[in-house]
């Protein structure tokens, strides 16, 4: 109560002395566009700096309003939306998502929309940023080899969703014509380290996720809202790999994240970080600590965080089918030294009896046995017998044959058994990508089982040799560690 | 009932007419008069349309059957048309200003403005199909007079709009021909349509329930019927987005004659 009068005092304060807050205060009402007219354009007229995505133009740095020229053109293009995976795009500016268009609050933008003469169709767009009917769709209804202009005055700030309205509407997004436009406070963002443009969206298909070739659009899955594809960027590897967002510890992070639709709401979240502040639906007024931000379907939000730890942070769509199913996911890898203090890695894996596990005494004896000198390969075998069905047989199964297509076998495999030196490698590091195994590939991913001790994977190695027609050999604790000393022990190794 | 009574009888005439028409193959193919479900319909209250006997260009105008009319109408090559009548990318991909490119002969004329196509069809004694011409024709697979609710005709349609343009057309002709014996009605390229300043929707489709009159011409509001339709309706889009004098790279045209008028 006490500091709520203070705050009102200081506020009274503030008016009678007639000064204008630097800053909108959190709660305060900006005025909208009552309070988004600061009078005509002054100075020369300013072409607008466009980006593709994941870039972010500049801050405008401008203290009046300006008028602001925007060319963007439409350019219908098929390229990649998964790997092998045809599809054709219709695009503001090449890319899915469309150009990045950065003003200022009060700018006057002269809007010149040219449509490619290759294209087949009528474009036009509908910024959410414009105030006016159809936020500019009938004005810029263009012909395919034509430009059409119009001009609208940004009257509010925040982050908006721009599309096209051309009918059919729901197939022209669905193809990605949609982008973000930034009207910034007329103040400007506070300076952050890096800004990244993220914008998700729904693909209709007719063949099935990843069916190879060249893929058209299903308009019935559309309807019935069944996409093919939930992708970040328009393409399932637009943000992964080599194409991942970098940043730094220590750093500020600034996303601006849109979603085109045409149908899905997303439960935006980045794996391993907590937005320590969101515009939601890319309003004013932030909320802070968010650990999963809701978009709609043309609505964006702004997300900052800031990076502590090192590592891969992925971001997903939480409505998790989507992410791991259907393309959901993009990366931000995050550089520098560790912070055990805040986030330690794997401190210990521990046996944990469950009923799956049985007795664990061979495994006893033959650790006892092997540091008196003693170790039998039948001791190996049993103690890795015990093992094995605790840490691998989920995937490769009791009897060692692997799950079809998915997991390979271990028994008579001619993968292992022409090189069984090669298996510890495998068990330490883990294997990833294409394998081909008694003639046929598996293209799946095995994590480093480095949590194991060498005495734990000679003898799981050696009852693999010696196990369900295996010809033999044995793995010793010596050959493990040779292998291990020679490579990098991989950090966080699951299981 | 009665009215689908007529329409199926008048369906066995066409394909009756179709099929004896492809013997001898003249250039235009009989499309029987006839009353059917419009996606436009002409007004509130009517959501069919009606259209007398026609004959149609079995296959769109060729580059070939084009460069022989601008060879005897030189006003219409591209270096003496008049701006007015012809967009700056009328004919800009022939060779010279009055020859296609060598091999293209046989490919539908494309970037020709409304003008040119209807000044062609006028030299032919012809004149270009209106759009419920277009639309009954256009309707047909190659066995039924009305596929439109068939979902593998939409979706076989909707693959071609998946094409981007800008790539060599192929030669007309090579479509099957469908329940009237006319080909390449979809999948080539799109067409001009007679009265296309009197199909203009809305430029921006969300306001069909709301239509704002003024954005409308000829017969009053339109509302956009078969919404789930969209191979028909993006063909709509298409036409309604060009001017008579634009020119395109997949717009092309074909003609028609009254029954009773052919030259």
């Amino acid at each position: 109560m006490k500091t709520w009068l203070v705050a009102v005092i200081s506020a009274a304060m503030l008016i009678a002395c007639g000064q204008q807050p630097s800053k909108t205060p959190a709660t305060a009402d900006t005025g909208g566009s009552r309070s988004g007219d600061f009078g005509p354009p002054q100075g020369e007229p300013v072409n607008a700096v466009l980006t593709s995505p994941p870039l972010v133009p500049p801050p405008t740095g401008r203290h009046a309003p300006a008028k602001v020229i925007v060319e963007l053109e439409v350019r219908e293009v098929e390229r990649e939306i998964a790997e092998g995976v045809k599809y054709t795009f219709w695009t503001f500016g090449g890319t899915v998502p469309g150009s990045f268009i950065r003003v200022r609050q009060g700018d006057t933008v002269e809007f010149h929309l040219k449509n490619h003469p290759d294209s087949k169709m009528p474009h036009n767009i509908d910024l959410h940023g414009v105030t006016g009917p159809g936020g500019g769709a009938a004005s810029s209804f263009t012909a395919p080899g034509h430009q059409t202009q119009f001009t609208f005055k940004a009257l509010n700030q925040g982050i908006y969703v721009y599309h096209c309205a051309t009918a059919p509407v729901g197939m022209h997004v669905a193809n990605g014509m949609y982008g973000l436009i930034l009207v910034e406070p007329p103040e400007g963002l506070p300076a952050v380290d890096h800004e990244f443009y993220v914008m998700q969206g729904d693909f209709y298909t007719v063949g099935k996720y990843r069916e190879k070739g060249v893929q058209p659009f299903d308009m019935q899955k559309a309807i019935d809202e069944n996409p093919t594809y939930v992708l970040f960027n328009g393409a399932e590897t637009a943000l992964t790999g080599p194409n991942s967002l970098k940043a730094k510890t220590g750093e500020r992070i600034r996303m601006f994240v849109g979603n085109g639709g045409p149908n899905l709401v997303s439960s935006f979240h980045v794996i391993g970080e907590i937005f320590d502040k969101v515009q939601p639906e890319g309003g004013t007024h932030p909320q802070e600590n968010v650990q999963t931000t809701l978009i709609p379907a043309g609505g964006a939000v702004i997300v900052e965080f800031h990076t502590e730890v090192p590592g891969n942070y992925i971001l997903v769509d939480h409505s998790i089918f989507r992410a791991f199913n259907k393309g959901a996911l993009a990366i931000l890898e995050v550089a520098g030294d560790a912070r055990p203090d805040i986030y330690s890695g794997k401190q210990a894996d521990e046996s944990y009896l469950s009923e799956k596990v049985g007795d664990l005494a061979p495994v006893a004896a033959a650790a006892e046995a092997k540091a008196a000198g003693k170790l039998t390969k039948e001791q190996q075998v049993a103690a890795g017998a015990v093992l094995f069905k605790g840490t691998c047989s989920v995937c490769h199964q009791d009897s060692g044959q692997g799950i079809p297509d998915v997991f390979p076998p271990l028994a008579k495999s001619d993968y292992l058994l022409k090189d069984p030196k090669h298996s510890i490698d495998v068990a330490l590091n883990g294997l990833s990508g294409k394998v081909t195994v008694n003639g046929k590939t598996y293209n799946s991913v095995m994590p480093p089982m480095s949590q194991l001790n060498d005495d734990e994977i000679a003898n799981i190695l050696t009852y693999v040799l010696n196990s369900w027609g295996n010809d033999g050999g044995v793995i010793s604790k010596e050959d493990v560690q040779k292998v291990r000393a020679s490579t990098k022990r991989a950090e966080g190794a699951a299981h | 009932m009665k009215r689908r009574v007529i329409l199926c009888w008048m369906m066995a005439c066409a394909a009756a007419t179709a099929f004896t028409a492809t013997g001898s193959a003249p250039q235009r193919a009989r499309v029987p008069g006839g009353t059917f479900a419009t996606v436009l319909p002409p007004a509130a209250e009517q959501k069919t349309a009606t259209v007398a006997a026609f004959d149609m260009d079995r296959t769109p105008v060729t580059n070939a059957q084009f460069a022989k009319f601008v060879a005897a109408h030189p006003a219409w090559r591209r270096d003496r048309v008049a701006r007015v009548f012809a967009d700056p990318g009328y004919l800009l991909h022939w060779a010279g200003p009055a020859s296609p490119a060598a091999g293209t002969e046989r490919q539908p004329v494309t970037r020709v403005s409304w003008f040119a196509a209807d000044a062609y069809c006028a030299a032919q004694g012809a004149r270009l199909p209106t759009w419920y011409e277009w639309e009954r024709v256009g309707a047909a697979s190659q066995t039924v007079a009305d596929a439109r609710t068939d979902p593998a005709w939409r979706q076989a349609i909707l693959d071609w709009y998946a094409k981007p343009a800008g790539k060599t057309l192929p030669d007309v002709g090579q479509g099957a021909a469908n329940f009237y014996g006319v080909r390449d009605i979809h999948g080539l390229v799109w067409e001009w349509v007679l009265d296309l300043g009197s199909m203009m929707v809305s430029a921006d489709n969300r306001e069909q329930g709301d239509p704002n009159t003024s954005k409308f011409c000829g017969s009053g509001a339109l509302t956009l019927e078969q919404k789930d339709n969209y191979a028909m309706l993006m063909r709509i889009a298409t036409l309604s987005s060009m001017q008579a004098s634009y020119t395109s790279t997949s717009m092309g045209f074909r003609c028609v004659t009254d029954v009773g008028a052919r030259p």
